[in-house]
């Protein structure tokens, strides 16, 4: 039987008295779209960091393959083959698109330089179909732009498991249903992804799996409808609309 | 990703080959003058090499300078050692006490590297001084070659033309694209696989081990070394305003900064020598308000102007 690809156990990540997660564990298999939702400050992207070495967890261990991974940096991370964006983009200003975009290929799980770095770069930038100047300065692009070049340059380090933080938040409705199928022929393709995301008919049409997170805490597992109908998410969620 | 181009390097040469001819037609003040124009564009060149992409201000240049200075002549005075011999090690010294430096500060963000670095040249500077004052005091190190002004300025010259070559081949390298990205976000650029650390590391090396050569290649001008002087606070704060003056964006940019500054240096020194540390305070304003991107990249954004205008 196929093993775990990405394997979390019983992580802890305090911040001073905070405990931004608590003990949380999960599995993300081969080929899964796997959805980490919850209500704000439930300590998804937190949950994330630590998977990417942004952040070294405070107790428990993440593997991949079979290979721990928890506690190293984030560029051995990287080249071991994790790549994400983040939930307010990060582009480099200074760079062009081009430059932004090419990053992933030459630093990544894939090092590669020169003309194929580029022809590697173009290719990913068609993939998010991205239809603008490689040249052009980040400066110019529309938001949803930004974020296809943020997931250009993830994808380009070709992962083997891809991370993404809210990338559909934000958009507007046109944007998001051109997010959601863009995911869905990445979700095509055979990759391993793990979604942070609040938006419920990605959740719904993406996700083959779906934990619920609130303060920290692993509160329901399961396919997307069966804990979408869960008293006690449905209670966490309406709990965070009340304050 | 590739920055630098082989047009680039041409007009290096060049440049390099028509200052090779400055000796043969000026002398006395003039050439003075050329050397140490020579001198700050070695150390303000290495230096943004680092600083430019990185955006961290190092004011450890005197403790280099100071270092390569101060360890060849007491190689020469003290141990007799030959001139090129000495010559041929402190770059290492340099090199080590920049390593040493860069893997101190790994874990500290922009403002306090600087700090770290100023205090740092001036302990070293104190050291050195108490040491030779309590122990040594009774002995002086001179330097004594047959060099004169010009030889120190060819040397100077064959060190800023291997500055420029390193940086021109950095530029077209993995390691200066990874510089650029590591100035524009380093939590970015560690996401997409960068040994941030080992990347500015090897770059500060740089920075050390040309500015104990270059102070190395100056001593014989001093002929006799005083570790106050050797170790002056006040050469780090010129080396990061020429640069900045300049702009450290591009390789080249500290050059264009040298020659108006040396020159107007040269003035202020002469004809209002006690009004020399204002004159910087001015110098640096005009760059924060006016130059932020330094001269070059004023430059660059006019022409970027007249290209949409088209
Ligand atoms: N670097 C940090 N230092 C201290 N506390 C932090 C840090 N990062 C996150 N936290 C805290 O951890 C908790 C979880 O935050 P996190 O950003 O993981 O939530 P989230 O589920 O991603 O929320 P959102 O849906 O708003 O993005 C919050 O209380 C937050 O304030
Ligand atoms: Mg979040």
């Amino acid at each position: 039987m196929a093993r775990a690809k990405l394997r979390v156990e019983r992580v802890t990540k305090r911040f001073g008295g905070l405990v931004a997660v608590d003990g949380l564990s999960f599995d993300v298999n081969e080929r899964e779209v796997l959805g980490i939702i919850g209500p704000n400050g439930s300590g998804k992207t937190t949950m994330l960091n630590m998977m990417s070495g942004a952040f070294k967890p405070t107790e428990g261990f993440i593997s991949l393959s079979d290979r721990q991974i928890s506690g190293k940096a984030a560029q051995t991370i990287a080249r071991a083959g994790v790549g994400r964006t983040f939930q307010l983009v990060r582009l480099l200003p200074g760079l062009t698109v081009l430059e932004n975009v090419v990053a992933g290929a030459v630093f990544g799980h894939r090092r590669q330089w020169g003309q194929s770095a580029k022809m590697v770069a173009l290719r990913m930038m068609e993939r998010v179909n991205l239809n603008i100047s490689p040249n052009a300065p980040i400066t110019e692009l529309t938001y949803i732009d930004q974020k296809r070049v943020e997931l250009a340059r993830a994808l380009c380090g070709e992962p083997n498991i891809l991370l993404l933080d809210e990338w559909l938040a934000g958009l507007n409705p046109t944007e998001l249903e051109a997010g959601i199928d863009l995911i869905k022929t990445l979700q095509e393709e055979g990759r391993t992804i793990i979604l942070v995301e609040h938006v419920m008919g990605a959740i719904r049409s993406l996700c083959d799996k779906c934990v619920v997170m609130a303060s920290g805490a692993k509160i329901a597992e399961g396919s997307p409808e069966q804990v979408l109908a869960d008293p006690e998410v449905i209670r966490a969620y309406l709990g965070d609309e009340d304050e | 990703m590739i920055r630098g181009s082989f047009t680039e390097l041409l007009i290096i040469a060049v440049l390099a080959a028509f200052a090779a001819t400055v000796p043969l037609v000026a002398n006395g003040y003039w050439l003075s003058v050329c050397v140490t124009g020579m001198m700050y564009i070695a150390l303000a060149t290495s230096w943004s090499m680092f600083s430019g992409p990185t955006h961290y201000i190092s004011l450890a240049t005197a403790a280099f300078f100071g270092l390569g200075g101060y360890l060849l002549a007491t190689g020469m005075s003290d141990y007799q050692q030959p001139f090129w011999l000495m010559l041929a090690i402190v770059p290492f010294t340099g090199a080590v006490l920049a390593a040493l430096i860069g893997l101190a500060t790994l874990r500290l963000s922009g403002v306090y590297f600087v700090i770290f670095t100023l205090g740092l040249a001036e302990m070293i500077r104190n050291l050195v001084s108490w040491i030779q004052n309590n122990f040594l005091g009774s002995r002086g190190l001179y330097v004594l070659t047959d060099y004169t002004e010009r030889h120190i300025y060819w040397m100077l010259l064959a060190v800023a033309a291997t500055v420029y070559m390193l940086g021109w081949l950095i530029n077209r390298s993995r390691l200066g694209f990874s510089l650029r990205i590591i100035g524009g976000d380093e939590t970015v650029a560690r996401h997409v696989g960068i040994n941030t650390a080992t990347a500015k590391v090897i770059l500060f090396i740089t920075t050390g081990f040309f500015g104990a050569l270059v102070g190395g290649i100056l001593a014989p001008r001093y002929s006799y070394i005083e570790p106050n002087q050797v170790f002056s606070p006040q050469l780090s704060f010129l080396v990061v305003i020429i640069a900045l003056l300049g702009g450290s964006g591009r390789l080249w940019g500290p050059l264009v900064g040298v020659i108006p500054f040396t020159i107007l240096w040269e003035l202020v020194q002469t004809y209002f020598p006690n009004q020399t540390t204002l004159f910087l305070g001015v110098v640096f304003l005009v760059i924060v308000y006016f130059l932020p991107h330094g001269v070059v990249g004023r430059l660059e954004q006019a022409l970027e102007q007249v290209r949409k205008r088209r």
